[in-house]
Formats: structure tokens, C-alpha cells, sequence
């Protein structure tokens, strides 16, 4: 069924559409339709679900975590202080081996309290042992939520997921979306079986229990094997998708590389608008190409090698920035590469923090300086769009 | 079903000879039975009780973190009803996981009206990291983080958080103070929040012997002063009517409050100052002033 809907929609039918049975959330924008959606589905007897409206997102990755913990499939949802909040309970989820999914609307990180997008909260949490994809479109976001349920229960992981969609761009913009029918998610998805021990006083454990120092590595190193074999286990959900519902996935997306000088990474949103732009030199003779990366844990090593090692100039164009060092993708492509005798030059771009538009004239830029990383050297890490004569003279250096 | 004969909390455990908190979650497991799912929030009770691989919990047992039992338990108690299953679900939490850092979380839970009974162990101060003060310590008592000095003689200067009849304001479907040295009444109350549906609150008195400073055999006894000198009243509210407050235990006749600072270290200052001890005596005096006509046997 085609339906005009937003992406906190998105997530909001992933939820109804794999059943999830417990939803534990509180409102923050700009995620607040997910429960709001929820909550409209319950009333209309169109999902059969325990909502528990918390007084906090601490509270509500707790709920997921007790609920989950009893065997039942559990989703929530929130956004840049809420996951900052919860942060602590995360590595709980992980470490515990729930299969929790959770959508995230992409939003910037107090201080300055700034409501609108960039992925700031979701890549603060990226050592959480969490899985993570950024999703592109609405379509994008309600097809990766599905799949996350798919890709978390199997019993090879066991991880818990998070879906980024980007803050108003996608949680609140309207857009033609395939809402697929729920028969086919049920053949999908199949009944949820929780693959680990939950709490049956029929069987009873103990769970989250004391871990000294000579038991506390193994636990560590299940979880990194885990977050290891989750890729080719993400190919395989990716594929079977594909081929039920007609759309491709993958890890990360090649368009236009070959013959490519210059290739530019993105995630999330700011993809389409680069992809239009990467169109645009292309006709103009430019060889340029893009790189959507989908998947940020597991990060994808392997593909990124393969795609990028041939290529003169990799642009890294990221909504993050992780202060005295640089940008959180920039820094891992480039350790991805450390040990690598062909490897790119890569050039780190921070780019619409805090939900400054990425325009043509952004991306106008980063090329600019990428096509000058050709013949020289350049700045590492460059800010694109930024009034820095107004910030140095502030600082006292001007 | 009566379980009394049986242990649903193992022994071997790492609590300390003394300690009154084994001696209240084996009494109301033993009262719950085995359809039970206990969360436990971060404090000694968890820490000692469950050492990968080994564990004290013969009923399904989940910790997730410090401040959160009460919310960990609210998911499960929705994934029970999304399952539609019936089954008691008890959280077990220190003052600081319940009174200070998990406040909230259980404020959120009882005002939601998750059917959990929270049974909070009250040792009155932070014993898992070294006895620091908490928002249960008693005015007067020495903690290592309400040390006692020549410019702070007394110790802890606030009065001790009323959490239960904080929690009661809530409208909680019941809630009760409990003493484990009173046993018929600790018991009897153990039962009845176990007979209720909705969001339930045990507040238990539970000596610490490490942390009050006596001798570990001593540890009933001082806990029974602490009702027979009134300073910890044992009392039960239903339905959120303060009001209609019932106080169910009083001593024939109330011993001086001296007799419970006596044999506990923590107050050992106070004792020097008969002014110190008058002023903890009005206090209580000043509570069964209060409340003491809800008396009702």
C-alpha cells in the first residue's frame, strides 16, 4: 500500500508491522509522532500492544530491557538528549543480549539546546555495542525498522539495533512511502522466538548478574564476535528483503565510482541532495562519485576497502564532529585504511550541524577543497558553512 | 500454597553475617512462592548475591542498573500483561536505588499503576560503596560523607526522607513500613501487599551491621529497638488515604530513644550530648504526636 506518511510514521508502522508487543517510550522532539502514532494505532484496536508511557527515556530503554528480558518483542523510540540520557542502560541492553530496536530522529546535542538535525546523539552512542543504520528516506527508515527485528533476534547476534532517521528532514517531512502488506512482514519476520534465557518461572535465571574480572572479557568478547558475524548476517536479511519486497540494501552504496577522482561519503538524508549534486557534475565532465554508507556498527571495513582503494580523493561529508580529533566517520574510514599499502587520501568535512541546511553550494565546497587534495595537501578536517571570522574573533584570535 | 518450608533465596551468599536484608527477601519470597520474577536494583543485595556463575535466586531475577529497578520492572509487567500471564513481580532496592537515585523511576511507576510490589530494604545509608549518606539517613547519624567533627558535632542535619508516605501520596494500592524484628506484623503486611493488584510499597527497616556499627548478633535486636522507641513507626495506608493512616504496631510502653543509639556506633557522638539525644527524642515524640491517634491494632 502506497501511503503519504513521515518518518516517525515510518517507524512508528516497522513497529505495528513486525508486532512488537511492549512499546516503552517518552515524547522528545523530534521523534515525539513515533509514541503519539502508537498510541493512535491502540485506540483504533489496529495493534496489540502494552504502550508504557514513562516518565523518562532512562526509564524507557529500563522498560524495554525488563520487558524484553520476559521474552516479548519490544521497540521504542527517541532522539538526541533522550538516547544522550539513556546512555548508561544501553551498554546494559547490549551486554545483555536483547534484541531491542530502537528509532532514532537524528538531532544535534545541547549546548546550544538546538532541536533540528544531525547525528551527533547517534554517534555519541556508537561504543554502546548497539548496531546502527542511517536511513535515507521514509521508505528507507520503515524498511530498515523491519529489518532491524530480523537482523537483531537471529541467533548468530542477539544485538540490539538503532534506526536513524534524520530530524524534520525525514521525522516530519511527508513522503510516498510503500507500506508493505502485514502478511508478508509476518512470512518475513516469522513469530518472534526469543533466542536467549528470559525470565520463566517455569526456568528460572539470573540475569544481569555481578561479573568479576576472570568471567567479564568473555562477555566483551561475544559481543565483538556477535557485532562481527552481524554482517554478513545484515547481507543475507538485506538479500532476502530484496527479493520479498523488491527493494536493495546494502551496507554501504556504491553510484558513479568508477573512473572516480573524487568520492564523497554521506549517510542519512543529506545523501539525496548529494546525489542530485554528484548528477549534476558528472554531466558536467566532473568525476565524481558517491558512497552511501547505511550501516555504521557494524562498520563496513571490508566493502569500504574494496570500493575505495583505487579512488585518488575520499570526501568524508558528516554531521558529527568529535572535538579534537574530527569527524566520527572521517576518523574510522581513515583507521579502516591505516594498515592498507593502496589507500585514498582522505579529507574530513563537517557540514550541517545542528540542522544548517546542506545545499548545493555545501557541497560546492567540500569539491572545491577535494579537487585541491588532488594536487596537494589540504586541512584534514575542514568546516564547511561556518561564519569562522565571527567565532575567531570571539576566541581572541582575530 | 504455603511455601514457608521452602527457599526460594539460597545460602552461600555473600551478604555479611548480620545483615537483615537476606532475612527479608527469603521472608517474602517464601511468602510470594515461585511464581515470582524478581528485579533487584545495583546495591549489596545484588552485588552479593549473584556472582557469575553462582546465584542466590531460585525464582527468575533480573539487575539492569541502579536507578531504574522500578522501570525495568514496569516493562516486565507490561510484557506479563501483553502475554496475559498472572505472576508477582517484586523489586528489591537499597535507599539509595529507591529513596535518592531511583525516585523517579518508581515515582513513575506507582503514579502508572504497574501491578509490582516494591519492597525497599532501608539500611539508611549508601553501604554498597562504604556507608555514605543518603535521603534515608537519620538526623545525627555519622556516614563517612556526614562526619562528625568539631565543626559538625551531630553528623547527618537533615531528617530522614519520608518515602512511604511519599509514595502513599501517589495513591499507591498500598503501602507499608515494615520491621522484620516485629515479625507477625511484617508478615502479615508482606501478605497483604502480595494479595493486591496494582502498585504496591514495602518500606522495611534493614540493619546494617557494618554501616550502624554493632555487633552482628545484635542485628534483630536493634532493629526491634528501632520500633519499640517509636523512631521507626510501623503503620499501612491503602488507596493513597493518608488520612485513614493505620498504625499497626505500638510497644506497651515506648523505651527512651537512648536505648537505640546505644549499641550503634553511628550515633556514638550524640550520646555525648544529652542534648543531642533530647533533640532526636522530640522528634519522635513529636511523630506519635502527630499520628499517633491512627493507632488501630
Amino acid at each position: 500500500m502506497k501511503a503519504m506518511i513521515r518518518g516517525n510514521e515510518s517507524i512508528a508502522y516497522a513497529f505495528k508491522l513486525a508486532r512488537v508487543k511492549v512499546i516503552p517510550a517518552y515524547p522528545i522532539t523530534p521523534s515525539t509522532l513515533v509514541p503519539e502514532k502508537i498510541s493512535e494505532f491502540l485506540a483504533n484496536g489496529e495493534m496489540d500492544a502494552e504502550f508504557v508511557p514513562v516518565e523518562s527515556e532512562h526509564s524507557a530503554i529500563s522498560a524495554a530491557i525488563g520487558a524484553s528480558a520476559h521474552g516479548v518483542r519490544v521497540g521504542t523510540a527517541t532522539a538526541s538528549q533522550g538516547l544522550a540520557l539513556m546512555h548508561e542502560v544501553l551498554f546494559i541492553a547490549s551486554g545483555m543480549r536483547l534484541p531491542i530496536v530502537m528509532g532514532i530522529g537524528n538531532r544535534a546535542l545541547s549546548a546550544p539546546i538546538n532541536i533540528w538535525c544531525d547525528h551527533q546523539d547517534m554517534m555519541s552512542q556508537r561504543d554502546t555495542g548497539w548496531m546502527q543504520f542511517y536511513a535515507e528516506s521514509n521508505q528507507e527508515g520503515l524498511d530498515l525498522g523491519i529489518m532491524a527485528f530480523k537482523i537483531a533476534e537471529d541467533e548468530r547476534i542477539l544485538l540490539p539495533a538503532m534506526v536513524g532517521i534524520d530530524a524534520f528532514v525525514l521525522t516530519h517531512t511527508v513522503e510516498p512511502v510503500d507500506i508493505p502488506e502485514q502478511k508478508d512482514v509476518d512470512d518475513f519476520l516469522g513469530e518472534f522466538v526469543p533466542h536467549y534465557v528470559t525470565l520463566d518461572p517455569e526456568k528460572p535465571a539470573t540475569l544481569g548478574s555481578f561479573g568479576f574480572p576472570e568471567y567479564f572479557m568473555e562477555f566483551k568478547y561475544g559481543q565483538w564476535i556477535a557485532m562481527e558475524r552481524a554482517k554478513k548476517v545484515i547481507d543475507e536479511v538485506f538479500e532476502e528483503f530484496h527479493n520479498k519486497f523488491g527493494r536493495k540494501y546494502s551496507k554501504v552504496t556504491p553510484e558513479f565510482l568508477e573512473d572516480a577522482d573524487i568520492v564523497l561519503v554521506t549517510m542519512g538524508s543529506m545523501t539525496s541532495t548529494t546525489r542530485e549534486f554528484v548528477k549534476k557534475l558528472r554531466k558536467e565532465g566532473k568525476k565524481v562519485g558517491l558512497l552511501k554508507l547505511t550501516t555504521f556498527r557494524p562498520f563496513p571495513k571490508e566493502e569500504l576497502r574494496a570500493l575505495l582503494k583505487d579512488v585518488p580523493v575520499v570526501a568524508v561529508v558528516e554531521r558529527n564532529i568529535s572535538f579534537g580529533f574530527g569527524g566520527a566517520v572521517y576518523a574510522e574510514l581513515a583507521a579502516t585504511f591505516a594498515n592498507e599499502s593502496k589507500k585514498p587520501k582522505i579529507i574530513d568535512f563537517i557540514v550541517g550541524l545542528g540542522g544548517r541546511d546542506i545545499t548545493f553550494k555545501t557541497l560546492n565546497e567540500v569539491v572545491g577543497i577535494a579537487e585541491k587534495a588532488l594536487k596537494e595537501d589540504v586541512d584534514e578536517v575542514n568546516w564547511i558553512d561556518v561564519n569562522k571570522e565571527a567565532v575567531l574573533k570571539a576566541e581572541g584570535l582575530l | 500454597m504455603n511455601y514457608e518450608k521452602e527457599e526460594f533465596f539460597a545460602p552461600g551468599h555473600g551478604m555479611c553475617a548480620g545483615c537483615a536484608a537476606p532475612i527479608i527477601v527469603k521472608w517474602v519470597l517464601k511468602l510470594a512462592g515461585p511464581n515470582t520474577i524478581v528485579v533487584n536494583a545495583t546495591g549489596c543485595l545484588e552485588v552479593a548475591t549473584t556472582a557469575y556463575p553462582h546465584t542466590s535466586w531460585r525464582v527468575p531475577w533480573l539487575h539492569v542498573a541502579f536507578e531504574n529497578a522500578a522501570a525495568a520492572a514496569s516493562g516486565i509487567e507490561a510484557a506479563a500483561r501483553a502475554k496475559g500471564e498472572k505472576l508477582n513481580i517484586i523489586a528489591f532496592g537499597g535507599d539509595g536505588g529507591t529513596v535518592d537515585i531511583g525516585f523517579q523511576a518508581l515515582s513513575g511507576m506507582v503514579e502508572r499503576g504497574h501491578n509490582v510490589l516494591y519492597v525497599l530494604y532501608d539500611n539508611e545509608a549508601y553501604m554498597n560503596t562504604g556507608i555514605q549518606r543518603s535521603g534515608a539517613t537519620p538526623w545525627g547519624a555519622w556516614t563517612t560523607t556526614s562526619k562528625v567533627g568539631n565543626a559538625n558535632p551531630i553528623g547527618k542535619l537533615q531528617p530522614k526522607k519520608p518515602v512511604a508516605r511519599i509514595i502513599a501520596a501517589h495513591n499507591a494500592k498500598y503501602v507499608a513500613t515494615a520491621n522484620p524484628a516485629i515479625f507477625n506484623d511484617f508478615k502479615k503486611k508482606v501478605e497483604k501487599a502480595l494479595s493486591y493488584d496494582g502498585a504496591r510499597f514495602l518500606h522495611v527497616i534493614s540493619s546494617c551491621t557494618t554501616g550502624w556499627r554493632h555487633d552482628p548478633s545484635k542485628t534483630v535486636e536493634i532493629m526491634k529497638l528501632a520500633s519499640d522507641t517509636g523512631i521507626f513507626p510501623l503503620w499501612e495506608v491503602v488507596d493513597g488515604d493518608l488520612e485513614n493512616m493505620r498504625i499497626t504496631y505500638k510497644p506497651k510502653k515506648f523505651k527512651p530513644v537512648e536505648e537505640y543509639l546505644k549499641p550503634q556506633g553511628r550515633f556514638r557522638h550524640l550520646l555525648k550530648n544529652p542534648e543531642y539525644v533530647k533533640k532526636l527524642q522530640e522528634q519522635v515524640d513529636a511523630w506519635w504526636a502527630k499520628y499517633g491517634h491512627h493507632y488501630n491494632p
